[in-house]
């Protein structure tokens, strides 16, 4: 069973990184783009067939490790 | 009084710290390597600087899993005086045993340089032979040290006096100018609702002796001696 976990930066909090993007795209002629928040992608391989459990234990995972809940929210995926 | 030096893989502040407490402030220290899982009876925790699991996923992320951790969080919930420099800081913030996070600088740039420092309150155990507004030069080194937490939060802290430690300018002004990282509030150290825990990222144990440029650091250390030194003699509630 695969997941993938998608964890960004609470709307709130401010990101510097992306910022920096978004001045490095600017500068490449992409004057076009507002806004870039940076965030962080995991690719979770796990034992088991049932896609409920799995989601279920990958969120639990994202939670608990992956995603700090002070600054960041999660997203999981089971594939 | 026995300090606990915590030594993470990947700490790099705890022989300074060790020194700081053991030769500058002359009290015994121990080294507590992060597997273990008692603090040998010490009465002062140290969480070190440094880059604790190479700072993986986040950092301080992985470091709050270790089994030591268990022993510091039942000896902060006993009233033991924890100590969080940098990185230490942000262990104790993973572990959900001081609010907030810390993201990257605002400046994005790993800033390294002494900085004034106020102490807001002088009534915790590292804080205690400061004086109220008094400005400590202390080296910053870090590129994560912006402070952050929900406004709700924020508001908690300041309105219980929470904030023991914020970034000022020469002047001892809270300005834009006077902070190094972006923190909110020009925030640079916090204590827990029961005082006991403290957290900062300017590094006392590297200004514990003036030809290091600063020897200011030493008072925090020194805060500790006396705090035990006064709950011993009942002038602290135990």
């Amino acid at each position: 069973m695969r997941a993938r976990v998608y964890v960004t930066l609470k709307p709130s909090v401010f990101d510097p990184q992306g910022r920096v993007v978004v001045d490095a795209l600017h500068s490449l002629g992409y004057g076009d783009v507002r806004d870039v928040r940076q965030g962080k992608y995991f690719e979770v391989e796990l034992e088991g067939d049932d896609r409920a459990a799995a989601e279920a234990r990958v969120a639990e995972m994202a939670g608990t490790l992956l995603a700090n809940p002070v600054i960041e929210s999660y997203r999981v995926e089971v594939l | 009084m026995k300090f606990a030096v915590i030594v993470f893989p990947g700490s790099n502040s705890d022989y300074d710290a060790f020194h700081a407490a053991s030769a500058v402030v002359g009290e015994p220290a121990s080294l507590v390597w992060h597997k273990d899982t008692s603090l040998g009876g010490a009465d002062a925790v140290i969480l070190p600087g440094g880059f604790a699991h190479g700072d993986y996923l986040r950092t301080g992320a992985i470091a709050k899993f270790s089994p030591i951790m268990g022993a510091v969080a039942a000896f902060a919930g006993r009233g033991g005086p924890v100590l969080g420099i940098c990185n230490g800081f942000q262990v104790l913030l993973e572990a959900g045993l001081l609010p907030g996070a810390m993201v990257r600088n605002r400046q994005i740039k790993f800033t390294s340089k002494i900085v004034p420092v106020r102490v807001e309150a002088s009534d915790t155990p590292f804080t205690r032979a400061c004086a109220d507004g008094q400005v400590l030069q202390l080296p910053i080194a870090h590129g994560e040290g912006n402070y952050f937490a929900e406004p709700d939060v924020i508001e908690t802290l300041e309105r219980d006096r929470r904030v023991i430690f914020r970034y000022v300018t020469a002047q001892g002004e809270v300005t834009e100018a006077g902070n190094p990282n972006g923190s909110i509030h020009n925030i640079a150290g916090i204590c827990s609702e029961g005082r006991n825990v403290v957290g900062l990222m300017p590094h006392p144990e590297r200004a514990a002796e003036p030809w290091l440029g600063s020897g200011d650091g030493r008072l925090v250390l020194e805060s500790a001696v006396r705090w035990f030194a006064d709950r011993a003699a009942g002038r602290v509630p135990a």
